[in-house]
């Protein structure tokens, strides 16, 4: 076991793992922040996905020690930011999500191409969300909201903290 | 999911990488790879190394002649352009489809050589541009063609205790043709069938590389000649047939039909850009 320091959501949490303990179990089970979802374990269905350093991160392909000194944040970390708000009032007009397993880890998805790009067809949304699956929408409604708030926010980029 | 105990440190110079890199030990760039193979316990170690962000891996340089790419630059680097682009475009279009962004955004192209999956995309990249690995072990450097290094599936001549430090790419004829095709049960999803064809680099010979066929990513001789010699289509189905006897055991009909199309589909982009 050993003793590290992780800066999460821009709180700095001490906790105590094993180096093989990823960093999304660490984040579920030790931290209490159980936003992150687990599905496959192995990179595939991009439930728990969150952003490392800003960059979209698979949390069940990263150990919490990789992750020491580097800046997490989660779907809990996304209360305030404008280009989730906008996702999330779009995902509840559009029937987004129904047991929203896969949920945190669309919006997180979802809200990183907003950041990179305008996406302007069903395509662009499909292909950019392509490594997220949800069992239970069939997608259309998804790929609804994405577009919606693309056309809202083709000028809002969430602050880089 | 859950994989066996195991050490980890993260090394603060190619030396002290190299020094922890002693028995039962592993390297770790982006963990893309290893950390599923490790979690499905098809991987064991005592001690990762992480080498993912040592500025020996990361840095990136071109000349006139060549772009070196360090082992630890990510695909989506890549993509974004942020590095040197030797394929005038080819790389930045080959990352953008390669798996997804989150896993882009760790994956490096020097873990995905070591992997040597036989279906993956930079093997069969590098083999097309010619490029060379520069490898650092504890007996010095050495530098071998990315055409050597993969022996086999999921077989390298890495010996444990080296890293691959960077990639030396020749860059292509400015009027150089390229193209890739790659089919895929999911977008995303590691290739079916994935080729990467470069036409007219100046004096040197026309490469139609196929990943996802045989044991590693290889050039197609007959079908990469044929091309060359602006045989039919008719002609060049008969070639890549030929190749693809001397790529697989017994290739059945789909196999066959599924590698052609990739080919020709490659071919035709590369012809149109
Ligand atoms: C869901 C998913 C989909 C994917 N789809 C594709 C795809 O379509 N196409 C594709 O090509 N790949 C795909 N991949 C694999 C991806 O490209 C990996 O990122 C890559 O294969 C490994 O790079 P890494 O940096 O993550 O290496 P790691 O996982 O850290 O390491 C992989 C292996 O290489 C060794 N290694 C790493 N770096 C070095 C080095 N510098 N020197 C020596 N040894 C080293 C490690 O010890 C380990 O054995 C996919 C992965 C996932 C999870
Ligand atoms: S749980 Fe991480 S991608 Fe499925
Ligand atoms: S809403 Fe149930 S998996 Fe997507």
């Amino acid at each position: 076991m050993r003793t590290i320091t992780l800066s999460v959501n821009g709180e700095d949490l001490t906790v105590t793992v094993e180096p093989r303990e990823s960093l999304a179990d660490v984040l579920r089970e030790r931290l209490d922040l159980t936003g992150t979802h687990l599905g496959c374990e192995h990179g595939v269905c991009g439930a728990c996905t969150i952003e490392v350093d800003g960059k979209a991160t698979r949390a069940c392909l990263i150990l919490a020690v990789m992750a020491e000194g580097r800046r997490i944040t989660t779907i809990e970390g996304l209360r305030d930011d404008p280009v989730a708000a906008v996702l999330r009032r779009h995902f509840h007009e559009q029937h987004a999500l129904q047991c929203g397993f896969c949920t945190p880890g669309m919006l997180i998805m979802a809200r990183d191409l907003l950041n990179r790009s305008t996406p302007s067809s069903e395509k662009d949304v499909r292909e950019g969300l392509a490594g997220q699956m949800c069992r239970c929408t069939g997608y259309a409604g998804i790929v609804r909201a994405v577009l919606a708030a693309a056309d809202e926010t083709t000028s809002t980029r969430s602050p880089t903290p | 999911m859950k994989p066996a105990p195991f050490d980890y440190v993260r090394a603060k110079s190619l030396g002290e990488a190299l020094a922890a890199l002693g028995d039962d030990a592993m390297p770790l760039a982006g963990g893309q790879s290893l950390l599923p193979l490790l979690g499905l316990r098809m991987a064991s170690a005592r001690l990762l190394v992480d080498i993912g962000h040592l500025d020996e891996l990361r840095q990136s340089s071109a000349t006139d002649a060549t772009v070196t790419l360090g082992a630890a630059v990510t695909h989506a680097e890549i993509e974004d352009g942020r590095v040197p682009d030797p394929g005038h475009g080819l790389m930045r279009s080959i990352a953008r489809k390669l798996a997804y962004r989150a896993v882009r955004n760790q994956g490096t192209i020097g873990g995905s050589v070591a992997m040597a999956d036989p279906a993956a995309d930079w093997p069969a990249c590098l083999v097309a541009l010619g490029a060379t690995a520069r490898i650092a072990g504890p007996d010095g450097e050495r530098r071998v063609a990315v055409t050597d290094l993969i022996e086999d599936i999921y077989t390298t001549s890495l010996v444990p205790g080296e890293i691959i430090v960077s990639f030396d790419i020749p860059r292509l004829h400015a009027a150089a043709k390229t193209g890739t095709a790659k089919v895929m049960r999911k977008t995303g999803a590691f290739a079916m069938s994935f080729v990467v064809a470069v036409l007219h680099d100046g004096d040197q010979a026309d490469r139609i590389v196929l990943a996802g066929a045989g044991r590693r990513a290889e050039r197609l001789a007959e079908t990469s000649d044929a091309v060359a010699a602006g045989m039919d289509e008719a002609a060049l189905r008969a070639a890549v047939a030929a190749d693809l006897a001397g790529l697989m055991d017994a290739p059945d009909d789909y196999a066959v039909r599924l590698h052609t199309a990739v080919v020709l589909r490659a071919l035709a982009e590369a012809r149109r850009s």
